[in-house]
């Protein structure tokens, strides 16, 4: 099934081509993606959560035709873009800036977190 | 006015008599002669939870758990037998770390079918005897049977295996759980095999990460900005009050009302938590997996329970959530004013991509709130350590925080002196126990 997927050129499926631009946000665990969120301007994240936010209920939609632990590459992209998105919504919807306020030099290492 | 009732003496801290209800002194929290106390009192003592069943599926399969602190190195492992056991990470010929990969301090895990050491082959069954000497002919009067590992004591509770580095354990592991083996045992923990791990070094005494979790005082306050303003302010102006509290010496919980899902008015949460079906207290719509809850979880039977959290003494948590999964937090006490703190996160093993999104949610909103009541530990630890102030007022929510310190004291104490451990508000735990208050 994989193989007949169209995708961009970071490999999201075609579908989900508006959200290309954001497409350094794919990364596969929870420490990178952390670690981005605390280095990027605030004003992209908001690019990004303000296209992909309501894009969400397609993502969902879209993902769920799949089974989990036998997604197709494109797909497990477009879901670890969402973990991104997830990442980003924080200092978007609440801290109005990429780290958790007072957190100072404190880190809190995901050292396990499940595959997809 | 009290929103949830509180025992007759008119308080939680008062219905246990003895504790007290005046200022605490925190030097216990950075002192270091007190905290070499706590080692040998507490910790050498205690049985101490490293890690859960379903990290070793297999025959063979082990982990490593690194101590510094206490120049210790330990390997849990199952045996062909399918027992778990553990044993010092030492090779009994000249002492080289017999499980390790790469970087000696790093803990690493894995499956094999005896373990070899690096150095000279020697080599250890599963069950810690010595199988294989290198060049057995070389040495004088060998006798292998009595160079096995040295073993730890290592049982399993309710799928938590934990590890006791007394030579002689003064309870079994099931007798030191006391009244949540039956109260809190029967939970289905095997059930939630989807697995958030964390780990931070934390610059303040290992007590005081849990007076943090042990008191939801703090909730409204210091995580007000996590909720929409105008539910923040809501929640800010009406303070936290427990739904109850109770001390199984030297074990304690608190059971906590919130997160009630999905929300009355969806204004009242963040947008990405309503398209997702998510958040704090887990994804909202229940796995099903919990049929009956065991007695000591919702002791209260409130309908507006949100979750439990358990103090399993000396340093390990387990939270469980009302919509059915659990956390757990441990505390490993580096020094006086420092602490390796982990928190592992359980879920039901996801079954749609969805699932799977929803849990990531609920775990990274649960990084969000874990560096918020991080942040502030390093600001109290520096300034208990400045002197200035030699004691502070502990309130009647604060109660487990002042049971935990006072039963750390209590277990000092008792070594001390060679004398049993008793709590001065064992009375109260006796008159709970007469009453049946500790059984729903």
């Amino acid at each position: 099934m994989s193989s007949t997927l169209e995708t961009t050129a970071s490999g999201l499926p075609a579908e989900f081509a508006d959200l290309e631009p954001f497409a350094a946000w794919i990364l596969p665990t929870q420490g990178e993606r952390y670690q981005r969120r605390i280095t990027v301007p605030m004003d992209e994240m908001q690019a990004f959560y303000d296209v992909a936010f309501p894009r969400l209920p397609d993502i969902i939609e879209y993902v769920n035709q799949y089974e989990l632990g036998d997604l197709p590459e494109p797909v497990q992209q477009l879901m670890y873009l969402t973990f991104g998105l997830i990442e980003a919504s924080f200092p978007v919807e609440i801290w109005r800036q990429g780290r958790v306020p007072d957190s100072g030099a404190a880190s809190i290492d995901c050292v396990v977190e499940p595959g997809i | 006015m009290a929103h949830f009732p509180k025992p007759a003496e008119g308080s939680w801290t008062e219905h246990y008599e003895g504790l007290g209800t005046g200022p605490v002194n925190y030097s216990d929290s950075y002192d270091r002669e007190y905290w070499e106390k706590e080692q040998q009192a507490v910790f050498m003592k205690s049985w101490l939870n490293v890690g859960r069943v379903e990290q070793l599926g297999r025959k063979g399969s082990y982990f490593t758990r690194e101590f510094p602190w206490w120049k210790r190195s330990v390997i849990i492992v199952k045996g062909t037998d399918g027992q778990i056991r553990a044993f010092h990470n030492v090779c009994r010929h000249r002492g080289n770390k017999l499980v390790w990969d790469d970087y000696p301090g790093e803990e690493t895990c894995g499956t094999v079918r005896q373990f070899t050491c690096k150095y000279h082959a020697w080599r250890f069954n599963l069950d810690g005897t010595n199988s294989f000497v290198q060049q057995e002919q070389e040495f004088f009067d060998i006798d292998k049977d009595s160079l096995g590992l040295v073993p730890v004591h290592c049982d399993v509770w309710a799928g938590f295996i934990f590890i006791n580095f007394d030579k002689q354990p003064a309870q079994t592991l099931q007798e030191s759980m006391g009244d949540l083996d039956e109260g809190l045992g029967g939970y289905p923990f095997e059930e939630f095999t989807s697995t958030w791990s964390w780990r931070s070094n934390i610059r303040a005494n290992w007590k005081l990460f849990i007076d943090a979790f042990a008191e939801f005082y703090h909730a409204p306050i210091l995580h007000q900005r996590q909720s929409t303003a105008e539910e923040g302010a809501k929640l800010a102006a009406v303070g936290f009050e427990g739904l109850h509290y109770q001390l199984f010496s030297p074990h304690s919980m608190t059971s906590s009302w919130g997160g009630m899902a999905p929300p009355k008015d969806p204004a009242m949460v963040k947008p990405m938590e309503n398209v997702l079906r998510s958040g704090l207290f887990g994804p909202w719509d229940k796995p099903g997996v919990v049929d009956e809850l065991p007695p000591l979880v919702n002791p209260s039977g409130h309908k507006a329970w949100g979750v439990d959290s358990f103090v399993i003494f000396p340093n390990f948590m387990i939270l469980v959530w009302e919509p059915q999964w659990y956390l757990t937090y441990t505390y490993w006490p580096e020094s006086e004013s420092s602490h390796v703190f982990e928190a592992k996160l359980y879920f039901v093993p996801p079954k749609t991509p969805l699932d799977r999104i929803r849990q990531e949610y609920a775990a990274a909103v649960f990084k969000e709130f874990a560096f918020q009541d991080a942040n502030t530990l390093e600001a109290t630890q520096t300034m208990i350590e400045s002197e200035v102030v030699d004691t502070f007022v502990l309130n009647d929510q604060e109660v487990l925080c002042r049971a935990h310190h006072a039963t750390v004291r209590e277990h000092i104490r008792a070594w001390e002196t060679d004398t049993p451990v008793n709590y001065p508000w064992n009375a109260a735990l006796e008159r709970d126990r007469k009453k049946g208050a500790l059984a729903r």
